[in-house]
């Protein structure tokens, strides 16, 4: 499917999930990223497709093709085929994936619906979906008709606390805190501090913050700083969790291998921090 | 079992891997099938012989019911003459009352497949707090040591008690099969307490859920038994005959032909033979007047309370045979021509059951879960191991199959790591299944060491014992093994996205 108007670039969609929010939620992944960390997870979501084809040769099960529209070209991508294998992203030399499907709201709501007896309401991630602004407020705004609630996970990047539609359909955000300097931030993720914490305040004074979540990663920032700031932020909110969520090797690009695990020691030191400094929930992963 | 009995026997004697108590059972059942006075008819015979009808090694002269529920509360409130016991004054009295009963209970094993509503039946003895955890420690223990049999269920009701709360923390702190339990769940249970016995379920694999509303609909005052059985209390199941449904294509000439005239002839099959064990139980053995359980009304012999449970496995396989269907996104589970068929014949298999006469009480219709015999048949209703489509479907799917299982069902659910920190995460799905018509569920955290096999628990780690020739104390464990090595369990879709 080609990108048009009003859709946006669905990288996967979840279910059933425990990890993002709030009790049972589905989780929707959407495909690009403003941000690019070090250490990112699933590098794949990060840019869009730029129809170079490699992938297109390597799958092993014919469910991508290229195709052409309107003299522009791009990849089909045909899910009733794909075996999951992940041949293709290994391929892409590019962070991206050909496995998108560029899916209207109304087309994401359809395919979900059958979840909703199940499930608390849904979670939008990435890549970074406030990328797709106008796209999460229509989406959110068919879920919310349905009794759910709407969730976003962001990197904070994209200013929130001035988009009103988008904050009247939104029930919580949930937002990384990635360092504690700008320094430290503009090295990891090759973007400023400000925009992030500014909306971590935002969202709090408005009631609209589920967690914030920091990437504990040994010897690349200083993580206590990252830790302070951010219980700064939110110890006058007792409602909201800090998730301080530990590096790990799983997906990270090959480069980065070599950056080590932060210990659980590591991880209940700066718990206990954060607890000092008054945040009352913290959930360490 | 061989059919030499002498070699039953010296097998049963020196067989390492059993207790005492397991051998005597052994004995007994070896001298129960030395004669066979059931009167089956025509039909039935020709059903057990073409192997699409099981009698659940249920015994061939069957002098008991197969299960006996009794109506703990009454016992409580009246003692009992026979025993002579005076009803309970405090916490202490009223376990070592239940313990007295537990032990005469009249039904296969000799051992209870349902020991109450624990929470029910003692929180009007909770006082002290820390004196009730103190017997029902002691209950659980005796229970778990004694009658060490995983298909030994313990039921809890719907609302929030200390009682309640006790079991459930003795529960997660023991890690011990049995006794199985069950938690009753209706629409105004607390979300603290659900939350609670949630917990208990990730760590211990128990408790499991059940409809309240639903199961209350079908059977009235009810008890979930041995493996997700439901019966009245009050009441027993009297004998179990199992349909094999994955048996049945080779029965049939076409879809039409299996529903037309397969079903209605195999349900004449199995009903024949629930009427002619029960008339052996009832009428030849005269078991109702041979028990003080009956004389002092905690059993009733009359129609909503004797339960002839009409057993069956492997629709899945029945449904993929008779339509012929090998790929696996039109097969049963994802298909939607083979899940509509599924829903017809279970349809089919209920209309008839209920055109039936029952000579005995009432027919129940039960989704069995397995012996440890089985290879070709999915338990119940259920969609194979290792083909089942994302939850929400699987889900909908087993809710669709078992409207009509009146005398139980149930579906299980391994469950990751990640999802212990998020209870509510559960809970969400539950309620979701409950409101949307699920009769019952399990969870259980896939890295616990007591695990479902098909309904009832065993350890992993008795599992290895037993496979090292050693005894080990609770009974299911020597089914579970199988089961496990048959059923390949271990493979089960494991729950819980991790993300990060
Ligand atoms: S994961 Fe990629 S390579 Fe593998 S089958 Fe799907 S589209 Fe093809
Ligand atoms: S996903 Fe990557 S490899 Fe495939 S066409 Fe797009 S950019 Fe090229």
């Amino acid at each position: 499917m080609r990108k048009t108007a009003g859709t946006a670039p669905v990288n996967k969609i979840i279910s059933f999930s425990a990890v993002d929010g709030f009790g049972n939620r589905t989780a929707i992944f959407l495909q690009g990223c403003n941000q690019n960390c070090l250490y990112c997870h699933n590098p794949e979501t990060i840019h869009p497709c730029r129809a170079c084809g490699a992938c297109v040769e390597a799958c092993p099960a014919g469910a991508i093709q290229m195709a052409e529209e309107a003299g522009e070209r791009y990849v089909a991508y045909d899910i009733s085929k794909c075996c999951n294998c992940d041949t293709c992203i290994r391929t892409c030399g590019n962070s991206a994936s050909p496995k998108i499907r560029n899916m209207t709201a109304e087309e994401v709501m359809e395919e979900i619906l059958p979840y909703f007896p199940f499930i608390d309401g849904i979670t939008t991630s990435g890549g970074e979906c406030t990328l797709h602004l106008d796209f999460l407020t229509e989406l959110y705004g068919l879920v919310k008709k349905e009794g759910k609630t709407a969730y976003a996970d962001t990197n904070g990047q994209v200013p929130l606390w001035n988009k009103e539609d988008f904050l009247r359909v939104t029930d919580k955000t949930m937002i990384d805190l990635k360092a504690g300097t700008e320094k430290d931030h503009r090295k990891l993720t090759g973007m400023g501090l400000h925009n992030p914490v500014e909306n971590i305040k935002r969202m709090a004074e408005l009631g609209k913050l589920y967690e914030i979540r920091t990437v504990v990663v040994p010897g690349v920032v200083d993580n206590r700083r990252t830790v302070e700031l951010g219980s700064s932020l939110i110890a006058a909110c007792p409602e909201v969790r800090y998730k301080l969520i530990k590096f790990r090797h799983f997906g990270v690009r090959e480069e980065y291998l070599n950056i080590p695990e932060p210990s659980d020691q590591e991880m209940e030191e700066l718990g206990d921090l954060a607890r000092k400094n008054g945040v009352r929930e913290i959930v360490i992963t | 079992m061989t059919n030499d009995m002498t070699q039953d026997i010296l097998y049963t004697i020196k067989n390492p891997r059993v207790t005492f108590r397991q051998r005597l059972k052994d004995m007994a059942k070896i001298a129960e099938n030395s004669v066979e006075l059931v009167r089956y008819t025509e039909k039935s015979r020709e059903y057990f012989e073409n192997g699409a009808m099981m009698d659940m090694f249920e015994g061939k002269t069957p002098y008991r019911t197969r299960y006996c529920v009794p109506d703990y509360e009454l016992f409580l409130r009246q003692g009992s003459k026979f025993l002579m016991l005076e009803p309970p004054k405090d916490i202490w009295d009223a376990v070592g009352n239940l313990l007295c009963l537990y032990h005469n209970i009249p039904a296969d094993g000799g051992l209870p497949v349902y020991i109450g509503c624990l929470d029910e039946l003692l929180e009007p003895f909770v006082r002290e707090e820390a004196e009730a955890e103190k017997a029902i420690r002691f209950l659980l223990t005796h229970v778990d040591r004694t009658i060490s049999n995983a298909f030994c269920h313990a039921n809890l009701g719907p609302r929030d008690s200390k009682a309640g709360r006790i079991i459930l923390k003795l529960t997660a702190e023991m890690q011990r099969p049995c006794p199985n339990m069950t938690l009753l769940y209706r629409e105004d249970t607390p979300d603290d307490y659900l939350r609670a016995a949630l917990d208990t379920a990730m760590t211990a694999a128990k408790p499991s859920f059940a409809n309240d509303a639903l199961y209350r609909k079908d059977m009235g005052n009810y008890a979930v038994v041995s493996c997700y059985n439901v019966l009245p209390i009050g009441g027993c199941g009297l004998t179990l005959v199992r349909l094999n449904m994955h048996k049945l294509p080779e029965l049939a000439e076409s879809p039409e032909d299996l529903l037309d005239r397969v079903i209605p002839d195999a349900v004449t099959a199995v009903c024949d033979a629930i009427d002619s064990r029960c008339e052996f139980i009832v009428d030849d053995c005269s078991y109702y007047e041979n028990t003080f359980l009956y004389d002092e009304g905690l059993i009733k012999k009359d129609r909503d309370h004797m339960i002839g449970m009409f057993g069956f496995v492997g629709l899945a396989e029945c449904v993929n045979g008779v339509l012929g269907l090998h790929r696996p996104e039109e097969r049963f589970g994802k298909g939607k021509e083979a899940d509509a068929f599924g829903e017809k014949i279970m349809r089919r298999l209920r209309e008839e059951i209920d055109k039936r006469p029952c000579r005995y009480g009432k027919y129940g219709l039960h989704a069995q879960v397995g012996v440890m015999e089985d290879s070709g048949g999915t338990p119940g209703g259920r969609i194979p191991i290792g083909e089942e489509p994302e939850l929400p479907f699987q889900i909908m799917n087993f809710i669709r199959m078992h409207q009509d299982c009146d005398a139980g069902c149930g579906e299980l659910f391994p469950f990751e790591e990640t999802v212990k920190r998020n209870p509510q995460y559960l809970a969400d799905i539950m309620k979701g299944a409950f409101r949307s018509g699920a009769r019952y569920l399990s969870f259980y955290g896939s890295d616990s060491d007591l695990v479902r096999v098909t309904g009832y628990l065993v350890k992993k780690s008795d599992i290895e014992k037993f496979r090292n020739n050693e005894a080990t104390l609770n009974e299911a464990t020597v089914n579970g093994s199988e089961v496990h090595r048959n059923l390949h369990l271990l493979d089960r879709k494991v729950r819980g996205e991790a993300k990060e």
